[in-house]
């Protein structure tokens, strides 16, 4: 995989994940068009694209895309179930997960990442494995100031509570 | 798992970003952020040292700015000090700003290095982790020259923790996908190889993905995995769905790992071991068999992984394509998906099947579909989809279903996706010719494209009509009486009207019987199209007036009149005015012999592969059109020209060429107008593009006398003299340059930076040469970075005779341009005047440099400025010959260095560019990469 890509349906990025070296001005552009390209597409479209000269590998789980650049001769079918995957962790990480959940607790989505797909390969498919590493590494923690879920009041102003619908959830 | 409720809250943060989502401007967002810049900066100045808490929450903060797409320019250090905290959550942001935002500073390198060093060192399972991940995310060459030595003794420790070892796999994947030359495998390859055997299948999982990219470089150091993956997908394949407990998705034993079990086998050919080899067709056979089972659950995720597993299997089949019957299970399996309610699937069958088509065991079997696979062409809604139709239906086109085929992509063209059509038309125009058994359906598909997607249809296309009505004789009548046709609708394409002129210029004669298409009543069809066409297409359009006063003499006064208009003799556009003057000029000055002579028919075009083909294969990407294809093209191509019945090959253009003897030399001198076949090089020259296009090389002497060539001025350089020039980078001697008339040999000799250079002029001809003359001229800046200096040479060469010419050079200071070469003389009266540039390139004054391997990369290395670097990724246009290789960088200059780059497959050479100002040290690296003959060309220059 050459990187991977969660952005709302307004468009805005919520996570990013490159696993070959480019520039920041690269990685903008590319962004911008496939954000563009993916938004366009049907609901009932297929779930893959030829660009440039990769593949696209999407699905939108509720308010969500989650989209995958993978190369010639890698697997579209394992690369939707990779993301799949990933929902799964995360939902069961956050418990139900949101939109909202990725937005507040960005590093967490990136430290999950890492431990399910290191240098855009599958590191560990084993749900509880994933799961098991993660808790291993909160129970390190010693500053545990805040317990609670950190969804401040207020931030959930009609417009946007698509962005707490559960991933799961529609 | 509540394992939130375990979270390491930043009150601070949340409240930032709740800010920024309340924003309710991009302004106030900036704002916003540059405030929250102000603060961080300040506290990170601050006098009071600040807590780890209080680091990691602003650093965690300068995160999410950057990744809302700020810039960010400082806060680097901090994140360095978290690496170094002994608590984990700060240590592990530290990592993940260092991962996202990488920093080229060379001082931070070595201290995020050092913590590195350490954390890999603590024995602590999660901090390696940490840290391994760091590298397989930054993955930059400082990091692996740090550490691609230490990890494979991680990976293959006995007593490393099964966690640690997955993340050491995918990293030393990553450091070798960007520094291969730095990660040797070496004495571990076997142990990494037994990894496939290891009990915790998540290790096995991490290790096949680097197994399978280090095969894919040294097949043979890692041959040993083909027994081993098969006896792992073996026992994965005949596993119960929950045996593998946690390693089974949704009923589906292990997919990921045995999509990764099939993908390495495709590193390999088949198993030559027939015990191996028959567990593994058992393999493919129960997954296939499993393809026909009733789902073990409805949800999509079972499906996925299960046809994940399949299609995998079928690329392994295809693959091997040796086992007919797998091929054909296959081929029937993809069938039955073509018509699944599934999108996905559909889309992912039609790109399976296309490579099934090219198997000679599946062809057939891919050829039952076609109904389907036409259905799917014009009722898909999703236009990737229908490309996938398109391209497969490209693919199973044979003799038996062309016609087919091609006429249900023309009735697509009319609806296609504009992003589809060039493709569609170059695709039909392939299968049109490649399959044309009467020439007449061939030439109204052309004509039928033209008229469907004229705007798609490239120079490419038309060029190709043309040169197969020309070398068939069959077919010109035909093509004569359909253009005829086509043009008399009132909107025709500009397309048309250029294939239109040219046919009808070159055989409108074999109409002309019919009063209907008498020679007039062809002239004002084409004129009637005239005012309406851009330049180019005018200018061919004179050119076949000038062919129709020759064939129907009748029309000449007519066409007189037309060429002596003000809009044609003063055309404000210099290649029209010229053709009308010049044609107008030969039609009154030269007798009916010479004219038929000038414009005769033209000879048919050389065989040779047709230009379409390279276009799509250009339009496509390497690897969409088959070598094989573009050969099988080639041959019917070949057979389509008529080749052999016609003689159509260089000879005869050779003679033809030579065949307008001293009275077509006489007319140069009266500087009429070229006949069409040597229309001026200028860009809006069509007919000479048709030429080139042709592999006909215009290399007639009329060539070197551009009719723009009026006056005693040097005549500008020959297009192809850059790719002369190119001959010569390598070598010293050779012919530079070679026409009817003259030929130019050169032998040259380079000492430090100075050189000698001998030229020889050769006149073919019988005739002398009279006021033989040339000039030596740098041109811009090259006239103070060398220094050229010739000696005069005879004025008089005898027919059949050779005279010699003596230049010295002297290179003062770096160049890149070459010195120009004028030549004059007169012959027959005429005047020629051609220009060439002088194989003269700076790698002439190389001096071979031998040095040691330590010393070259430790010189390397020093070289990291962006302008003491060049870098160049090529494909390689001939097959790749060691030798051939070697030759050709001896011949660069260079000093070839043996045994200094790890990989026997690289090239590496240094050498001293020897100039008067200075001396300019010089190293290349070649690292072919023999698979997709790419060549990466590194070289650095001090």
């Amino acid at each position: 995989m050459q990187f991977m890509l969660l952005f709302s349906r307004q468009g805005k990025l919520r996570l990013q994940k490159w696993y070959v070296p480019l520039s920041d001005k690269e990685k903008k552009k590319i962004t911008r068009e496939l954000v563009q390209t993916v938004l366009a597409r049907k609901p009932k479209m297929c779930s893959f694209l030829e660009w440039r000269d990769l593949k696209i590998v999407y699905k939108r789980y509720a308010s969500l895309y989650f989209c995958c650049a993978i190369e010639d001769q890698d697997n579209e079918l394992i690369t939707l179930e990779i993301i799949h995957r990933y929902v799964e962790l995360l939902d069961k990480y956050f418990g139900s997960v949101c939109e909202l959940d990725i937005i507040f607790n960005f590093e967490k989505a990136y430290f999950i990442l890492d431990e399910f797909l290191l240098g855009g390969e599958a590191q560990e498919t084993s749900k509880k494995n994933v799961l098991k590493a993660i808790e291993q590494a909160d129970l390190l923690q010693e500053n545990l100031d805040f317990q609670i879920r950190l969804l401040p009041a207020g931030v959930l102003s009609p417009n946007i509570s698509s962005e707490s619908t559960g991933l799961f959830q529609s | 798992m509540p394992a939130v409720s375990k979270g390491d809250g930043m009150r601070g943060l949340a409240v930032f970003i709740s800010d920024i989502r309340n924003c309710k401007s991009k302004e106030a967002e900036i704002k916003r952020i540059n405030k929250e810049l102000a603060n961080i900066r300040s506290k990170f100045k601050g006098d009071k040292a600040l807590d780890g808490y209080s680091k990691k929450k602003y650093v965690c903060k300068l995160l999410f700015i950057f990744l809302l797409g700020h810039d960010i320019d400082f806060g680097h250090m901090e994140a360095v000090n978290l690496l170094s905290s002994n608590k984990y959550t700060e240590k592990q942001i530290g990592y993940l700003f260092i991962s996202v935002l990488v920093n080229s500073n060379s001082e931070l390198i070595r201290l995020i290095n050092n913590a590195i060093k350490n954390d890999l060192s603590s024995r602590n399972p999660t901090f390696m982790c940490l840290a391994l991940h760091c590298i397989a995310n930054v993955g930059s060459r400082e990091m692996a020259e740090a550490f691609a030595g230490e990890i494979p003794r991680i990976l293959v420790a006995g007593d490393t923790m099964d966690s640690v070892k997955q993340s050491a796999a995918l990293c030393l994947l990553r450091l070798y996908k960007t520094s291969p030359d730095l990660v040797l495998m070496g004495e571990w390859t076997s142990r990494v190889v037994h990894l496939l055997n290891d009990q915790h299948m998540g290790v096995v999982t991490a290790a096949i993905s680097l197994i399978t990219c280090l095969s894919q470089k040294n097949p043979d150091e890692f041959k040993t995995c083909v027994s081993l993956a098969v006896s792992r997908l073996s026992r994965i394949v005949s596993s119960a769905s929950t045996d593998l407990q946690d390693y089974t998705y949704y009923f589906v034993p292990a997919p990921w790992l045995s999509c990764k079990l099939l993908r390495l086998l495709q590193c390999y050919p088949p198993p030559e071991d027939g015990a191996v080899k028959g567990r593994l067709v058992e393999c493919l056979e129960t997954i296939l068999n499993k393809a026909q089972e009733p789902p073990k659950s409805k949800k999509v995720q079972h499906s996925n992984a299960k046809n994940a597993i399949l299609f995998e299997a079928i690329s392994l089949i295809i693959h091997y394509d040796s086992e007919p019957n797998l091929l054909v299970r296959a081929c029937n399996q993809l069938g039955q998906f073509l018509q699944h309610r599934e999108t996905n699937l559909r889309y992912l069958a039609l790109e399976s099947m296309c490579t099934l088509a090219s198997s000679e065991f599946s062809h057939e079997a891919v050829k039952t579909h076609i109904e389907t696979v036409i259905n799917a062409l014009k009722t898909e809604r999703d236009v990737s989809v229908r490309q996938r139709a398109a391209d497969l239906l490209y693919a199973m086109c044979d003799r038996s279903n062309a016609k087919q085929i091609v006429a249900e992509m023309l009735s697509y063209l009319e609806t296609a996706d504009y992003s589809i059509r060039e493709e569609m038309v170059l695709k039909v125009a392939i299968l049109a010719e490649k399959y044309a058994v009467d020439y007449s359906w061939y030439v109204d598909t052309i004509l039928n494209l033209i008229r469907i997607a004229g705007d798609y249809v490239s120079e490419e296309v038309w060029y190709r009509v043309i040169q197969i009505v020309i070398n068939r004789d069959d077919v010109q009548g035909y093509a004569a009486k359909t253009v005829f046709e086509a043009l008399q609708a009132p909107a025709c394409h500009e397309n048309m009207v250029k294939v239109g002129g040219y046919i009808l210029g070159e055989f409108g004669n074999l109409i002309a019987g019919d009063p209907r298409s008498s020679p007039l009543v062809q002239f004002n069809l084409l004129h009637s199209k005239f005012h309406l066409c851009s330049v180019p297409t005018r200018a061919l359009l004179l050119s076949a007036y000038i062919k129709f006063i020759n064939l129907f003499p009748e029309t000449k006064s007519t066409i007189q009149e037309v060429l002596r208009s003000d809009s044609q003799i003063r055309n404000s556009d210099v290649e029209l005015q010229q053709r009308a003057v010049e044609y107008l000029k030969l039609s009154s000055i030269a007798s009916t012999d010479v004219l038929a002579t000038v414009l005769e028919e033209m000879p048919p075009f050389p065989e040779r592969e047709s230009s379409i083909l390279a276009k799509l294969k250009k339009k496509k990407g390497p690897g969409a059109v088959s070598v094989n294809e573009l050969e099988e093209g080639k041959r019917e191509g070949g057979e389509l020209n008529g080749g052999g019945e016609r003689g159509g090959d260089n000879s005869a253009i050779a003679t033809s060429n030579a065949s307008t003897p001293s009275p077509s030399a006489d007319l140069l001198g009266l500087r009429a107008g070229p006949p069409v076949t040597a229309a001026a090089p200028s860009a809006g020259s069509l007919l000479v593009d048709v030429f080139s296009e042709a592999g006909v090389n215009d290399d007639g002497f009329l060539s070197s006398a551009p009719p723009s060539v009026v006056s005693e001025d040097p005549a500008p350089p020959l297009p192809e003299s850059n790719e002369l020039l190119n001959k010569f980078v390598c070598k010293n001697n050779g012919v530079l340059f070679e026409n009817q008339l003259l030929q130019i040999g050169i032998k040259s000799e380079y000492r430090q930076n100075l050189g000698r250079m001998y030229l020889f002029y050769g006149n073919k001809t019988s005739v002398q040469f009279v006021t033989f003359s040339t000039t030596v001229t740098c041109p811009g800046e090259l006239q103070s970075q060398l220094n050229v200096q010739s000696k005069p040479v005879e004025p008089l060469i005898e027919g059949g005779a050779q005279v010699q010419q003596v230049i010295n050079i002297e290179c003062l200071t770096d160049f890149s341009d070459a010195p120009l070469l004028n030549i004059k003389f007169r012959y027959g009266g005429a005047l020629q005047n051609l220009t060439l540039k002088l194989p003269v390139t700076i790698n002439k004054f190389f001096q071979p440099t031998e040095m040691a391997s330590h010393d070259f990369f430790q010189r390397w290395k020093q070289l990291s400025l962006p302008q003491q670097e060049a870098q160049k990724i090529f494909k390689a246009n001939h097959a790749m010959d060691t030798e051939v290789l070697k030759a050709k960088l001896l011949g660069l200059g260079m000093a070839l260095l043996e045994n200094v780059d790890p990989n026997p497959e690289n090239f590496v050479c240094a050498g001293v560019i020897q100039t008067k100002a200075q001396q300019v040290g010089s190293l290349l690296r070649l690292e072919p990469k023999r698979a997709s003959s790419d060549v990466p060309i590194n070289r650095a220059q001090q």
